[in-house]
């Protein structure tokens, strides 16, 4: 894919979105990524065109923040996290299985150029330990089965559900929805029972406040 | 200035008690008292970051050590240093120790070692070894930011100074600081190098050796290195500089810390156009043979020769064209060899488009006048009016003083242009729009009142009416105006009296009273000295070519430059008799009878007024080399000619132009010229400062750093004339033409910019134009 | 003490994420109610509440708004920090998903209380559904003439705009964000200015974190006394406990401050089965590390300081025995190592030093010396780098120091995968005994 007239027109519109339109170059730089997979020299120069940047204030926006890259991307992004927590309970067995299956590396993309893996920081699920990321949605309480079986499902083009959010559908596709631009996929479920494990809790032990005050 | 009294506060650092102004960083109220604090991002000329922390003191009441860098002084505080503070002393070893672990330490071969601020620091701050022991961080080495900038990543220290620089004082973020972390580095954007017009001041500043330039690299060692402080030639900026000389050869040039000036910053063509004076020069006189070819000559037979051939032109037989590129000096002695010795008013300086309504406005408005508006004036303007003047170009410092005035916000810029340029973009400078040769009209809405500093540039000449109009309109509000020339000679030579009618300090020919007293300070008979004005440069370039003058007296320009380049060289053919005082040789002393090499600004002391009128003296830089100043040389011929005008040694001359320096005569009164209107497509041009100029010759790295010539035209001239952006324009004239690649800008209508002496865009040899002339503009073929 | 469910009170309802879901439950009432009622008299109110900044520093929120100056002609900014990267907080992505409402009308709130008219609700990057829930509801809110302009005919405009980050955890430190959200390189920025004078655009910004904002429309409509019921005099109220590790239940779980670790741990179920407790962090692993003798401590600033560590952003990790503490510290300080922004040089290369010890130690090539130079390391960090993110990266390893040294000694010959297997720490492993 290449950056064409409705790129610069939606980077035009983002820049409408902000009192200051250089406050729009992070999701500019997600969409021009949503379109070329990467942040492209074009997608660089485009930026800097339409905020009146140089093309090098751009390039140390874009090298500062982690989701962006700088070179080719595989259609899905596979994230595993390994911090501390996620590693422990599981992640760092998750990654070294989802690694060798697909005999790539961290930040490396796989030869058909279906996947994309990378080592990932604290996703702030801690509670859903070990996490794995497909296109940026969870997938709480990976196991590396669980994980294997997802990814089989993608190379044969099937759907997979992640659990707190839609049917995964490539990266550029989240990308563009981090750029601003909604998919309406707003109502895939998100609650589980985690979240509500408190909520639980307290049902059980009858710790509800009246509903007069919440 | 305000005389608003500066409130002080009492500070004690490391137990002694000082005074110092409100607002003042703890790191430079230590200095006050001698006591220095290590600092890596640390620029007193940049904005603080406190980023490298290596500047920590322990201030009393505050729970952390402080970056003294960032912290301004309060009443009472309480600062103690490494010197008496332990949690400091460990605060900055700590610091050291940190950003060596990371740094390569390959000092003996850095360009900076010896002179370096990390390796000094290293040694007065830090621990004596190092505990690290992994791996370094590494790098591909050394990448370049342009084709003069090189950058070792690995020696950098991240303190931001050079990409701090680029931004805030050049207004070119071109460089940036990449990647994050640990993997932070300076860089730039794939293809897009940092060709910025001051990119070598990131060298300058750079606290390691991470920034090298191409032209110096691994030329020589600080230590080597004797250091001579002089004055740029290259503009009328007037920068200070340091020239730094092993065995003889210049190695490089750097800027000089003059706080009234240039600030510590210069133009990158100030700090590495010096080739011209070291290679291709004239070395010999030479003189025209009987076979009609030039052979070398030794001195006495050199100089015996030019004078006889000057003293058949005795009496008003001669003329004298000067370029705008002599120290104060050497100009004086030639305005005295001409009147006092040729005995003619036939001279000139402005080897460039020129106007009689310029010279008027100069004899009355500049000549003699000394210090008058300053960069202080620009810096504490409210409104600053550029007509017919782009700073960037044609002044690169003012443009600097200009950009930081407007960054404090108390500053705003207007300019009367065609167009809006990367300069004034930088300086946000407000438009008023006006096609080239039509600024009086515009001048209307420029809003010029008494708190308003009003530049002209040296393209007003060749707008008619305007200077006139600029004179009357200031005069009339109360503002301030100044006149900036290019050349680093112009105003030295105005003071001089190079211009016909012109004599020192602003006196005129026709004034008998100050005939007579010139004469008595050069010595001469006052009946020596023309009492009518004679011609100006093309005046003299007519009168040649029909034969009025026995001999011509010429120096230090290209002919290219001249309005009319064919009419220059052609006068000069036709004259029987050229003596020519050149650096190098040119189209001039291709032609002339006698050539008499003569001194650059690094073999001679001298003084060149900046555009403020601010006196810049400099000193010889290359001691042991003995070539003649253009003054010791005229002495010389004029003691041929059996005229003794003295020895025409530095010291003499000021002392004689001191005494010349007040005059409260008679002065020439201001021009008042008619506008005209110029219909139709006009031309739009000036000199980019880096360019084909002859000064600039021998240094590709630099040249490789110019922008691309471009022919700018708005939208709807192009539409017009079915151009857009990328194609070729084809300008022209009855004379000739030059094709461009077309660049669509936001500018004024019916309007063709393109750069006077670039590459493919030499507009006095191929057009014979000059900015405000009409011109035709045509599509061409493929480029 | 016991669990409060306030803001999680309607999470089990299918559509609590959306306006009608949420109106349900009185939503959007005290907004009505603010645009009613003198902005100064809500900050008062919020001040007299002391509620406390719930992003981990917990700064009094009403002082904060307090510091923004008044009637001086510039435009103000509320700036919402979903940023939430810390190692160990999960807490506010899961609010943002099951009740993005009350965030919004928190921001309407405040944003009229500081006179703002215009918000910012900066989240990070890597959770797109997040980003939908809080686009969604903010969109809901305008169609039902909740923001935009004149808002229910009270004369007070306000936009609100949801910008997504890209990775990056320096950006939830609070200038830095503002200079991402101005499009530039998350570097934190020098103060003063502080951002309450000169943030967002040099103009005054109030930024707080997600869940102090959520608060803000339940204190509006229930009042200073309602809210000071629960809690401590220095810290009144409730909070969103997220407890994650080696326990039985992990989640979310929402109760009064001061609510001690041991009833937390107990409504998680308690350490994972046959397995003891072996150490825990109370509030994201910027904070030190506390063990089983810190069990009874109640989850409050003023308890947690006077423990050496910090309720930071209430988020306790949970570890038993099978975890190699050395590991864990390890990982920690190569996520500081990733995450230092570059500015200054103490967190730039203390990290890059530090972390690449303790990767020598974990595999048991470690040198006697390097325990000393760690601990000198950090102290040259602590105190001496420009944001509080090399404070937090010289925090792990002394805290685990105190209770754990030789497990760090250990590091000189035994690889830290051969004195913990690794496969014990995981989720997958069967239940021991
Ligand atoms: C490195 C670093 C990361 C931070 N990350 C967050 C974050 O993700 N979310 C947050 O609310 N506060 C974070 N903070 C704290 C913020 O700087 C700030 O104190 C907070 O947003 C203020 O909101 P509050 O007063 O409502 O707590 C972080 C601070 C630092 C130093
Ligand atoms: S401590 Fe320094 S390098 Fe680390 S994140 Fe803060 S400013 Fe950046
Ligand atoms: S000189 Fe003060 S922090 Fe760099």
């Amino acid at each position: 894919m290449s950056l064409t007239e409705t790129t610069w027109d939606e980077a035009r519109e983002l820049a409408e979105r902000y009192p200051q339109s250089r406050s729009a170059l992070l999701p500019m730089l997600h969409l021009v990524q949503s379109v070329e997979g990467s942040v492209t020299s074009d997608g660089i120069a485009l930026c800097a065109d339409v905020l009146d940047l140089t093309t090098a204030e751009v390039a140390a926006v874009a090298t500062f923040y982690t989701m962006y890259k700088r070179h080719n991307t595989g259609k899905h992004h596979v994230g595993v996290c390994t911090n501390t927590l996620c590693g422990l309970l599981g992640g760092d067995a998750i990654w070294k299985a989802v690694s060798e299956d697909l005999g790539a590396g961290h930040d490396e993309t796989t030869a058909d150029g279906l996947f994309s893996l990378e080592r990932i920081e604290c996703q702030a699920a801690c509670t859903h330990a070990p996490v794995v990321t497909i296109d940026w949605e969870f997938f709480d309480d990976s196991t590396v089965e669980g994980v294997r079986a997802a990814l089989k499902k993608l190379k044969k083009g099937e759907d997979v559900q992640s659990t707190r959010g839609p049917v995964v559908r490539g990266i550029n596709a989240t990308e563009r929805q981090l750029a601003g631009f909604d998919d309406g996929e707003v109502h895939a479920s998100a609650i589980d029972d985690k979240m509500l494990a408190g909520l639980n809790a307290a049902k059980a032990l009858g710790q509800t406040l009246p509903k007069s005050e919440v | 200035m305000t005389n608003t009294p500066v409130e002080l506060v009492n500070v004690t650092i490391d137990g002694v008690e000082m005074q110092v102004p409100k607002g003042t960083l703890v790191i430079r109220a230590a200095e006050q008292i001698g006591v220095q604090i290590p600092r890596f991002c640390d620029h007193p000329l940049l904005e603080p970051v406190a980023a490298c922390r290596a500047c920590l003191v322990e201030i009393e009441g505050q729970p952390k050590p402080q970056p003294s860098c960032a912290v301004t002084v309060t009443e009472g505080m309480k600062v103690r240093t490494q010197h008496s503070s332990v949690v400091a002393d460990e605060a900055q070893k700590g610091v050291m120790e940190f950003l060596l672990i990371n740094h390569p330490l390959d000092c003996p071969v850095c360009d900076k070692g010896g002179e370096c601020p990390l390796q000094n620091q290293a040694m007065s701050n830090g621990r004596s070894e190092s505990r690290f022991d992994g791996p370094k961080r590494e790098f591909e080495k050394p990448i370049n930011v342009s084709a003069q900038i090189l950058l070792d990543r690995e020696r950098c220290v991240s303190c931001a100074r050079c990409t701090r620089f680029a931004d805030q004082v050049a207004g070119d973020p071109m460089i940036a600081l990449l990647e994050r972390g640990a993997h932070q580095q300076v860089g730039i954007s794939d293809d897009d190098p940092f060709d910025s017009y001051y990119s070598g001041n990131t060298i300058q500043i750079c606290p390691v050796g991470a920034l090298t330039s191409a032209k110096y690299r691994f030329r020589s060692r600080p230590f080597d290195l004797v250091s001579v402080p002089t004055t740029c030639e290259h503009c009328a900026s007037g920068c200070s500089l340091r020239t730094d000389v092993r065995r003889g050869v210049v190695q490089r040039r750097l800027a000089w810390d003059d706080a009234q000036v240039n600030e510590e910053w210069n133009c990158d063509k100030g700090r590495f156009a010096f080739p011209y004076a070291q290679e291709g020069r004239l070395t010999t006189p030479l003189v025209r043979g009987e076979d009609g070819v030039l052979h070398a000559a030794s001195w006495p037979e050199a100089i015996a020769a030019a004078a006889a051939g000057l003293n058949k032109a005795r009496g008003g037989r001669a003329a004298v064209l000067a370029g705008g590129r002599h120290t104060a000096e050497d100009a004086y002695a030639l305005s005295k060899f001409a009147r006092g010795v040729l005995g003619t008013d036939d001279i000139d300086f402005r080897a460039r488009p020129h106007s009689a309504e310029e010279a008027t406005f100069l004899a009355a408005r500049v000549a003699g006048l000394g210090l008058g508006v300053t960069y202080a004036d620009l810096e504490a303007a409210a409104h600053v009016v550029l007509v017919a003047f782009e700073p960037e170009d044609e002044s690169p410092i003012v443009q600097l003083r200009l950009r930081k005035a407007v960054r404090r916000g108390r500053t705003h810029v207007t300019a009367v242009a065609s167009h809006v340029t990367e300069g004034l973009y930088k300086l946000n400078a407000s438009m008023i729009e006006a096609k080239p040769g039509a600024e009086v009209a515009a001048l209307a809405a420029a809003d010029i009142n008494d708190s308003t500093v009003v530049l002209v540039g040296e393209r007003a000449a060749t707008v008619p009416g305007l200077l006139s109009e600029l004179v009357r309109i200031t005069d009339q509000a109360g503002a301030k105006l100044a006149w900036i020339p290019r050349r680093a000679g112009e105003r030295a030579a105005i003071d001089a009296g190079l211009l016909p009618g012109l004599l020192p300090g602003g006196r005129l020919v026709t004034d008998e009273g100050a005939r007579h007293y010139v004469a008595s300070v050069w010595g001469v008979d006052a009946g020596l000295i023309p009492a009518t004005a004679g011609r100006d440069f093309s005046g003299i370039v007519g009168a040649a070519a029909a034969d009025a003058y026995e001999a011509l007296l010429v120096t230090g320009f290209d002919v290219d430059d001249t309005a009319h380049p064919d009419a220059t060289l052609a006068a000069l053919q036709r004259a029987p008799f050229v003596v020519a005082l050149e650096q190098r040789p040119t189209a001039v002393t291709a032609l002339a009878n006698v050539v008499l090499p003569v001194a650059t600004v690094t073999e001679k002391s001298g003084t060149f007024i900046n555009w403020e009128g601010r006196a810049r003296q400099f000193a010889q830089v290359l001691r042991e080399n003995n070539t003649l100043t253009d003054a010791r040389v005229l002495a010389m011929i004029a003691d041929a000619m059996d005229s003794l005008i003295g020895r025409q040694d530095v010291a003499q001359v000021r002392e004689e132009i001191a005494r010349l320096a007040n005059h409260n005569g008679p002065r020439a009164a201001a021009p008042a010229v008619e506008a005209t209107v110029v219909d139709g497509l006009t031309l739009g041009t000036w000199n980019q400062l880096l360019d084909h100029g002859t000064m600039q010759a021998g240094e590709p790295f630099l040249a490789a750093t110019a922008r691309e010539p471009l022919a700018r035209v708005s939208a709807e001239t192009a539409t017009a004339h079915g151009l857009s952006t990328g194609d070729t324009a084809v300008i022209s004239t009855t004379k000739g033409s030059i094709s461009l690649t077309v660049q669509v800008i936001d500018g004024v209508d019916n309007t063709v910019w393109i750069p006077t002496n670039s590459e493919g865009s030499h507009v006095r040899v191929a057009l014979g134009a000059a900015h405000g002339t009409p011109v035709t503009l045509s599509k061409g073929g493929a480029h | 003490m016991v669990l409060t469910p306030i803001l999680t009170a309607h999470w089990d309802e299918a559509d609590s994420y959306t306006l009608a879901g949420y109106k349900r439950h009185h939503g959007y009432v005290a907004f009505a109610k603010a645009l009613k009622t003198d902005p100064d008299a809500i900050i008062q109110t919020v001040k007299d509440t002391g509620l406390r900044g719930r992003g981990g520093a917990g700064f009094p929120t009403g002082m904060k708004w307090g510091f923004v100056p008044q009637n001086d002609g510039k435009p103000h900014y509320l700036v919402v920090n979903a940023d939430e990267s810390e190692p160990g907080a999960c807490k506010d992505i899961p609010l943002m998903l099951a009740n993005p409402h009350s965030l919004i009308e928190g921001v309407a709130i405040a944003s009229y209380a500081i006179r703002a008219n215009h918000a910012f609700i900066y989240i990070r990057g890597e959770v797109p559904h997040v980003i939908r829930r809080v686009r969604h509801a903010v969109d809901e809110a305008y169609r039902a003439g909740l923001l935009g302009e004149n808002i229910q005919g009270s004369g007070f405009d306000l936009d609100v705009v949801v910008h997504a980050g890209a990775g990056a955890y320096i950006c939830g430190e609070e200038t830095a964000l503002l200079d991402s959200l101005e499009g530039r390189r998350g570097q934190p920025r020098l103060k003063p200015p502080f951002p309450a004078v000169a943030g967002l655009y040099a103009s005054p910004t109030v930024i707080n974190n997600v869940e102090t904002i959520a608060n803000i429309p339940y204190i509006m409509r229930n009042g200073v006394d309602w809210f000071r019921q629960w809690g401590t005099e220095k810290s009144p109220g409730f909070k969103l406990f997220a407890v994650s590790g080696h326990v039985q239940r992990p989640g979310i779980y929402e109760a009064a401050l001061g609510t001690t670790f041991r009833e937390l741990l107990e409504h998680a179920g308690g350490i994972r089965k046959g397995r003891k407790l072996k150490f825990w962090v109370p509030g994201g692993s910027s904070v030190p590390m506390l063990t089983e003798e810190h069990l009874d401590l109640p989850m409050t600033y003023e308890d947690m300081a006077a423990a050496g560590t910090m309720l930071g952003t209430g988020t306790p990790m949970v570890f038993d025995e099978t975890t190699s503490v050395l590991k864990a510290v390890s990982r920690w300080l190569q996520f500081y190592k990733h995450e230092s922004c570059g500015k200054c040089t103490p967190c730039r290369e203390g990290t890059y030093w530090i972390s690449d010890l303790l990767k020598r130690l974990e595999k048991g090539e470690g040198k006697m010396e390097d325990l000393g130079t760690i601990e000198d390391l950090c102290r040259q960090i602590s105190g001496r780098s420009f944001c509080a993110l090399g404070d937090a990266a010289a925090t792990p390893f002394p805290a685990a120091m105190k209770f754990f040294r030789d497990e760090f000694e250990a590091g000189i010959s035994t690889p830290a995968d051969q004195a913990f297997n690794p496969l014990s720490s995981t989720v997958f492993v069967k239940a021991k005994g």
